[in-house]
């Protein structure tokens, strides 16, 4: 029985870091596949530690994966923001199609605006 | 006050460290590795003690405080769940539906840890993605799909699931 429910966790872990690849390679910016890649593969690698901690029960093993399971927590939306943060100061434009850019705003001394440079490799509109 | 800040980041620590040496008995060389982990822990959190600031790691801590953080993560990991399945909505559909931009938001958050924690809590859920944060309290976030450009709109979508929590837990 353990083990059919690890599997399952296994493979919503597997199934949802598989999405977070193929958004990272169809996406159009660096900021929207930053998402990709942080939100999917966040959890689909808590899932798979679920999923040995589902499987070991109350042992040493889980007790590894729990310690994992809050680092990747804590550690992978911090690198995500500093990765943004970084390619924003790097002046990485935001692809074509995007809305607004309340960043530029904020900071006024770099108030005179760049155009926005397309990044877009499959932009359909 | 030193003191405590200083046991308390030495106890995390080593409650880590016990993690990683779980099998109390029938291994080798348990007294030499908890004897390591304790000069470790304690000189790491010597180092720590001196470069973090001092009030960023001082917290109460009561039950009521940790009630409303448990009832914090039981929204976050909802939440999440939510980003999850939005996020593949998205890259799987043909069409591929985004609408991104960059707005910006106030948060009324003093604590750093508080701060820290709702940071990160944007950036895991759905479509938002926290770009800088200043010390006045702005929040620049990517949204993957801007739905409106005023504040008050963007608050109550993205912040206030978490603040009203944090605010509880943390200031």
């Amino acid at each position: 029985m353990n083990s059919i429910i690890s599997m399952i966790f296994l493979f919503i872990g597997v199934l949802f870091i598989v999405l977070g690849c193929i958004g990272l390679v169809r996406l159009p910016d660096v900021y929207n596949r930053l998402q990709a890649a942080t939100k999917c593969v966040t959890l689909g690698i808590c899932g798979m530690l679920i999923a040995v901690m589902v499987e070991k029960g109350f042992s040493p093993m889980s007790g590894k994966a729990l310690l994992c399971m809050i680092f990747i927590l804590i550690t992978s939306p911090t690198s995500a923001h500093a990765m943004a943060r970084g390619a924003y100061r790097s002046k990485v434009r935001l692809c074509k199609n995007s809305v607004c850019d309340y960043y530029e705003f904020g900071r006024p001394e770099e108030a005179e605006k760049q155009p926005l440079e397309c990044e877009c490799k499959n932009d359909k509109s | 006050m030193c003191l405590k800040i200083y046991l308390k980041f030495f106890f995390i620590l080593l409650i880590c460290w016990a993690l990683l040496v779980w099998p109390f008995q029938d291994s080798p060389g348990i007294i030499e590795k908890w004897l390591l982990g304790i000069l470790v822990c304690a000189f790491i959190s010597y180092l720590e003690l001196r470069n973090v600031s001092k009030n960023s790691l001082h917290f109460p801590l009561s039950p009521l405080r940790l009630y409303w953080f448990i009832r914090f993560i039981i929204k976050f990991a909802y939440l999440m769940v939510i980003a999850n399945l939005d996020v593949a909505y998205r890259v799987m559909h043909p069409d591929l539906p985004i609408n991104p931009g960059i707005v910006m938001v106030k948060t009324e958050l003093k604590h750093p840890l508080g701060r820290l924690m709702l940071a990160n809590a944007i950036t895991l859920t759905p479509g938002t993605l926290v770009v800088e944060m200043t010390d006045d309290g702005y929040l620049f976030i990517h949204w993957i799909n801007v739905i409106s450009k005023e504040e008050n709109i963007i608050k109550k979508t993205i912040v206030l699931p978490f603040e009203i929590y944090l605010k509880k837990a943390f200031d």
